[in-house]
């Protein structure tokens, strides 16, 4: 689950992070009052304005913007807010911006990369630390992969004592800066570690030119598995920043991604539901959805289902393909049935069904008057499914 | 003799006494598997499955009374981290845990702890393993597979049974199928389970499903090129599949490999797999490999 910058930002003021502080508003009418905060607050003379969305890339896309002074500052809210901001993590059709924070400008020195994730391969968490600070970290790792210094993490002991050091020596600070920065990297661990975040980033953090380690910009993930255990973060979901299809589908506990092609496809198992897009590109169509009905699909979450991929209007066939385990294809026969009955279904619905009670489950659609068309196979089922999309 | 698990398996299921637990524990009882007891904490002295096997408190109570050597975890999610530990502190040579959705932070931890006792661990989040005929330990359909010399390895669940259901169309069984896991941290790796088949007597080819995410696949074949005699076939689901929607670059830049469907398909047939392109080729490409 993602947060904002200005939720991150409170987190690390909970862990005694310090940060680039201000005041997060979500209409134009707290402009002026934000400034009044910012100035009172933080005793800003100068203002950042930065747009909230939940996407990397924001200074390069316009969303981030300096001001010397009150009156630009009101202006830049006013341009921000509203904008739908492009950037590389965005895709093509960009993101409305809802929210705006108006921080306190500083005055920088110097910048610094530092992230902590999981590193798969070797089953740690790993601290990255970087001197290149700033945007271009990806091109850094790609052209001179030894900027960026790493620290494995040993599972239940957290960031020790000398790794935090060597960390800060890594961004050649010395004398305060580089006990700040050790004792910070130690709380920043802690805090992933407390809180099941998946990432946490800080791009940069900063000395300013009083010598000040801040944070001035900050981006988290956290563990959908854990958050049963942390309802603060779950507060902080911002349903404004997905996508509406899927969130109905996280109502049902389906796990459904849209996508821009013409088969919709709905599938037991994400393996099999990947496979399933790949198939269908093979032979020639494009699959409007990834959608895992996941393993105990019965006839609700098959109708639930439909009516998720139907409210996408690109769709122009429907692929259903269930490989039955513990889940038994009659019933999934009998979803469908009733799905197709009730829901006044327009396009072509292929159906391929294998596994437990497959033989019932055939005997079921085709004595069920519904229009379906079957498929014997994986392979059969996709020709059908995309010859009938480009019937369509 | 296949891998991991056979006839002589002594099997214990840890949540025994759950709805899913009890369900899947009575499938594997159906399929013939020596299940000798379950587990579950409180519930020690009391009967499970209809009065055919024991509970007991604790894993350690059921390796001493019954002498359990695999444990099959229904746990949920809150309680399977411990449940995991339990099972490899109390010497169970074998841990598969079926659980979906526990914390990636517990499992970092739990995958350090294991490593430091003798046991082999397989999942979590995963359809467990199955030698056909002779012991299923997990959730697998056990009558879609067949005996025979094909080992599978496999990400997924439902894929694993398309892959099995298409070597059995061609007429080949398999020796054992083994579902890892998807997770970003499992147990056993595909690696290791490339050495234990490469090992075995019983099986001649392998079959390596992967997907999208993490760098597992690459490490195999790097592995397989220099290790194995066997042909292995391997197909990666999520070729279409859009770029993660991603926020920061840390995802990016950590592993430092490219982790997309190309990269890893592109390196396995660098290290000699044989890569199926199609989900519907890999029961014929395995049959092509064999003749």
């Amino acid at each position: 689950m993602k947060i904002h910058e200005f939720q991150a930002k409170e987190l690390l003021k909970r862990y005694a992070i310090p940060i680039q502080d201000g005041i997060t508003i979500d209409n134009l009418a707290q402009a002026e009052a934000a400034l009044d905060q910012v100035q009172a607050d933080f005793g800003a003379e100068q203002f950042v304005i930065k747009a909230q969305i939940h996407a990397g890339g924001r200074g390069k896309g316009g969303g981030v913007k300096f001001c010397s002074d009150r009156a630009t500052a009101l202006e830049k809210i006013n341009d921000i807010f509203g904008m739908t901001l492009i950037t590389h993590q965005t895709g093509p059709e960009g993101r409305l911006v809802k929210k705006v924070m108006v921080a306190e400008a500083l005055d920088i020195a110097q910048e610094f990369y530092v992230a902590i994730t999981l590193d798969r391969s070797s089953g740690k968490d790993v601290f990255m630390v970087s001197s290149e600070g700033g945007m271009e970290i990806e091109e850094v790792a790609k052209t001179a992969p030894e900027k960026i210094v790493r620290e494995a993490v040993t599972p239940g002991l957290g960031l020790l004592g000398f790794q935090g050091r060597r960390l800060a020596k890594a961004l050649e600070l010395e004398g305060k800066p580089a006990r700040q920065a050790a004792a910070m990297f130690q709380k920043l661990y802690t805090l992933y570690r407390e809180m099941d975040a998946s990432i946490v980033e800080i791009n940069p953090l900063v000395v300013t030119e009083q010598g000040a380690l801040v944070a001035l910009d900050a981006k988290m993930n956290f563990d959908g598995n854990a958050l049963y255990m942390h309802s603060d973060v779950v507060e902080m979901r911002d349903l404004d920043e997905e996508d509406p299809a899927e969130v109905e589908a996280d109502k049902y506990n389906l796990n459904y991604i849209k996508l821009d092609g013409e088969v919709g496809c709905m599938v037991n198992g994400a393996g099999l539901a990947m496979a399933t897009m790949d198939i269908i590109k093979q032979v020639g169509g494009s699959p409007a959805n990834f959608l895992d009905v996941g393993g105990g699909a019965n006839v609700e979450t098959v109708k639930n289902g439909f009516r998720i991929i139907l409210a996408d209007e690109n769709v122009k066939a429907v692929l259903i393909n269930i490989f039955g385990g513990i889940v038994r294809c009659d019933r999934i026969a009998n979803g469908i049935i009733e799905a197709v009955k009730e829901l006044d279904l327009n396009v072509p619905v292929v159906v391929r069904l294998a596994g437990t009670n497959a033989e019932v489950a055939k005997e079921l659609l085709s004595n069920s008057g519904v229009s379906i068309i079957s498929a014997d196979h994986f392979e059969d089922a996709a020709h059908k499914v995309v010859a009938a999309a480009k019937g369509a | 003799m296949a891998i991991l698990v056979d006839k002589d398996s002594r099997i214990i299921v840890q949540g025994i006494t759950g709805a899913e637990g009890s369900f899947h524990a009575e499938q594997c009882l159906a399929y013939g598997d020596n299940v000798v007891g379950g587990v579950t904490p409180g519930k020690g002295g009391q009967t499970a499955l209809e009065g055919k096997v024991p509970v007991f408190d604790s894993c350690a109570e059921a390796r001493e009374q019954v002498g359990a050597n695999v444990s099959l975890i229904f746990v949920p999610p809150p309680f399977a981290a411990d449940a995991i530990m339990e099972a490899a502190a109390a010497g169970i040579e074998l841990i598969v845990c079926i659980t979906e959705g526990i914390p990636v932070a517990q499992m970092v931890e739990v995958k350090s702890f294991v490593e430091q006792t003798g046991s082999r661990f397989i999942g979590p989040n995963c359809p467990g393993v199955l030698t056909p005929g002779a012991a299923k330990v997990g959730i697998m359909p056990g009558f879609i597979a067949k005996e025979g010399r094909v080992g599978v390895i496999s990400k997924s669940g439902t894929l694993t049974y398309e892959a099995v259901d298409q070597l059995v169309r061609e007429g080949l069984g398999q020796s054992t199928c083994v579902g890892i896991g998807g997770d970003p941290i499992i147990g056993t790796t595909m690696k290791e389970l490339l050495a234990l088949f490469e090992a075995d007597s019983e099986t001649d080819a392998i079959v390596m499903i992967g997907e999208i995410g993490g760098s597992m696949e690459i490490e195999a074949a790097k592995y397989a090129k220099e290790n194995l005699t066997k042909p292995v076939i391997g197909f990666i689901a999520g070729q279409t599949a859009p770029p993660g929607r991603r926020m920061g670059h840390a995802g990016a830049i950590v592993s430092g490999v490219d982790e997309s469907a190309a990269a890893k398909k592109e390196m396995m047939a660098q290290c000699g797999i044989v890569v199926v392109e199609s989900p519907a080729d890999i029961g014929k490409t395995v049959k092509r490999a064999l003749s």
